[in-house]
């Protein structure tokens, strides 16, 4: 028998700290192995965030660079301004990239830097303890949202996604989950475009990934990624919402 | 050229690849200057940022990559930077960050002052952590000193702010250039460029071992301490026979310097001490001054802070008198000469 | 296609999504904890398994490796 299914060779065999069924340790996994199948572990720099991700450094066996909360996007223009040969990649939580990191998000993406940003949306702040988030949806209860969220007092969920495929600098938009293994491919493929338009100099490529948080959100591993079908893709539809770059991906 | 243009002449000059910088008032002539002149250098980048905190952020990731690079902004901007320059200084980044300093507190006044001292020289972010501070006081010494920060930044891992002030930065004054610019800019070995031929790494200060972080401190400050020994720099003006020294630093001292000029001519034995390092401050040296004479005026624009640096280094021998002007109203030679004739007389100085 | 899993059980966190999805039902719950204090996966080597993969493309821990032939 052959082996057809083995550890990529850009993730550290190392044991994830991530709670049973999260998301992070699935989408590490598949961003590492387009890292190898592209062949960029030797040019990519990645930029993880505070967050549970925050470790992303010791799982990704490619050079990697604290951010401030919000930042990754500055800090990846900074590294892609001074290195453009580098394959530059921001992981960020939702907190990060649509409430502290909005200006830097939405800036980055109008000048077309030539990054890709990883999106990982689970509704809350996860590391913190679960905290409502820009994505938290109407009614959703959370630590900050005792009451379940009421769009008069706390606002509406944010569908940043969308808002960034408004400004002409971004090429790619895509939103994925990973809550299934059919998702969790065009997962990987919607990744691999976001990095194959960096290495073709497309402009800014956006890949946001439902992912599921069963400690914050209360429920099993099994019942978490139920939710992100039944619940939050009806909030935050799946597909391409734009894509300017004229190719499909090689896949 | 005005101060800011030489700040930016003198960047460029020192290998400086990148510039993320943002509008505020007085020093959109240095932004523009990079805009001007270091964007379409080949391999070089200029952006203007979204704000001074993207500005910061940008300079951390030019820097984690490898290149010179820089930021400015004046008072209320550098206030937004202080998250960045935390975390410049904790993954010990070379960066220099450009102040050109205006009244505050608040949105206060364009106008020149020198309140950020405690700012720049305390860590003015989170954590114990200190930058080097420079404090020019002409448009030569900007120039210089940016040279000079570029160098210090690299050669001790460390971010360095100069401090100068609106009214530095919009002077013109004649001043010579002592370097050329390189054809390429430099790249410093041990940057974050990929793993390539080399194990990955990741750069990062976050830690959920405590002692890890106690470690990191303990190292940063015996970085310190070295500093503290080799890179002070500072001037004596007429110091030697001087009964009375005046202390400042930057704009002040220039000021300063007109009105003990007109002191000298009246008889009054007056001299300066002006810190150039802001830190390291040079203690030793003005702790020196000691045995001159035990009488002193610190003259800021401000309320008073580089007053307790001036304190401490004395030591509990010297007369402190204090003479301040905040809020961005530019003292003249003739009101700090008034200040130093009256201590004069008072303290018996005759 | 025959298939062979080999699950680590010292990897898994007993998150059952494995379980869930697998077309043929052949992962269940260990009765033995493992160091970490978690109930692993467990393969029943039936012969059924197809090596579809679909148990390792959804677990988190990357606890599982794929065998065809």
């Amino acid at each position: 028998m052959e082996k057809i299914f083995s550890h990529p060779k850009s993730l550290k065999k190392a044991v994830f700290h991530y709670c049973p069924g999260c998301g992070h340790s699935i989408i590490h996994r598949i961003t590492c192995e387009v890292i190898d199948e592209l062949g960029i572990q030797d040019r990519a720099i990645g930029v993880p965030p505070p967050g549970c991700s925050v470790f992303a450094y010791y799982y990704f066996d490619v050079d990697m660079v604290e951010s401030a909360h919000g930042r990754g996007a500055a800090v990846a223009t900074g590294i892609k301004r001074a290195y453009p040969e580098s394959i530059v990649f921001t992981y960020q939580g939702d907190g990060d990239l649509a409430a502290i990191g909005t200006t830097e998000t939405l800036h980055a993406a109008n000048r077309g830097e030539n990054i890709t940003a990883i999106f990982i949306n689970n509704a809350v702040y996860g590391m913190t303890g679960g905290q409502m988030a820009p994505t938290t949806m109407l009614g959703m209860k959370t630590t900050t949202s005792p009451f379940g969220r009421d769009g008069k007092l706390e606002g509406y969920p944010i569908k940043m996604s969308e808002i960034v495929a408004q400004v002409l600098g971004s090429c790619y938009v895509e939103r994925v989950a990973v809550n299934s293994p059919a998702n969790i491919r065009k997962a990987k493929k919607a990744i691999k475009k976001a990095f194959q338009n960096q290495i073709g100099g497309k402009g800014y490529s956006l890949v946001e990934i439902l992912s599921p948080c069963p400690t914050n959100w209360k429920m099993s591993p099994v019942k978490a990624w139920q939710w992100v079908d039944e619940v939050m893709s009806k909030e935050f539809p799946l597909g391409l919402i734009k894509d300017t770059t004229g190719k499909p991906s090689a896949d | 050229m005005t101060g800011n243009a030489a700040i930016g002449e003198a960047a460029i000059r020192a290998g400086c690849q990148s510039y993320f910088g943002y509008p505020i008032t007085p020093q959109n002539e240095l932004t523009e200057y990079m805009a001007a002149n270091l964007s379409r250098r080949s391999g070089c980048s200029f952006v203007q940022a979204e704000s001074e905190i993207a500005a910061i952020n940008m300079v951390y990731g030019a820097s984690v990559a490898g290149v010179r690079t820089m930021t400015s902004s004046s008072s209320p901007g550098i206030s937004l930077k202080q998250e960045g320059i935390s975390y410049l200084a904790a993954c010990q980044l070379p960066g220099v960050i450009v102040n050109m300093s205006r009244g505050g507190p608040g949105l206060g006044s364009i106008s020149a002052a020198q309140s950020d001292y405690f700012q720049s020289t305390r860590g003015g972010g989170h954590g114990d952590y200190r930058t080097i501070v420079l404090g020019p006081g002409s448009v030569q010494e900007l120039a210089d000193l940016t040279h000079h920060a570029f160098e210090l930044s690299d050669k001790y891992f460390i971010p360095v702010i100069i401090l100068g002030d609106g009214m530095l930065g919009q002077m013109m004054e004649p001043l010579e250039f002592k370097h050329e610019a390189p054809e390429v800019p430099p790249v410093r070995q041990n940057a974050l460029r990929g793993a390539k031929d080399r194990p990955s790494r990741f750069v990062r200060t976050f830690t959920s071992n405590p002692p890890d972080l106690e470690e990191l401190n303990w190292s940063l400050f015996r970085r310190y301490q070295l500093l503290q020994k080799q890179e002070v720099k500072w001037e004596n003006y007429l110091t030697e026979d001087a009964r009375l020294i005046v202390t400042a630093f930057g704009i002040a001292a220039r000021i300063a310097k007109g009105a003990i000029k007109q002191a000298r001519a009246m008889g009054l034995k007056v001299g300066m001490f002006r810190p150039i390092t802001l830190w390291p401050f040079p203690n030793d040296q003005l702790n020196e001054l000691s045995n001159t004479t035990k009488y002193f005026l610190d003259f800021e624009m401000n309320m008073g802070q580089m007053i307790e640096d001036v304190k401490l280094s004395l030591e509990g021998r010297g007369d402190i008198s204090f003479h301040g002007r905040p809020g961005g109203v530019i003292p003249t030679p003739s009101e700090v000469l008034r200040v130093i004739t009256r201590i004069y007389y008072q303290k018996g100085l005759n | 296609m025959k298939g062979q899993i080999e699950i680590n059980r010292e990897l898994c966190k007993g998150c059952e999504i494995c379980i869930y999805f697998c077309p043929k039902k052949l992962i269940t719950l260990s009765d033995q904890l493992n160091d970490a204090g978690y109930l692993p996966s467990a393969f029943n080597d039936s012969g059924e398994c197809t090596g579809c993969a679909t148990c390792a493309t959804v677990c988190p821990e990357v606890a599982i490796e794929v065998y065809c032939g």
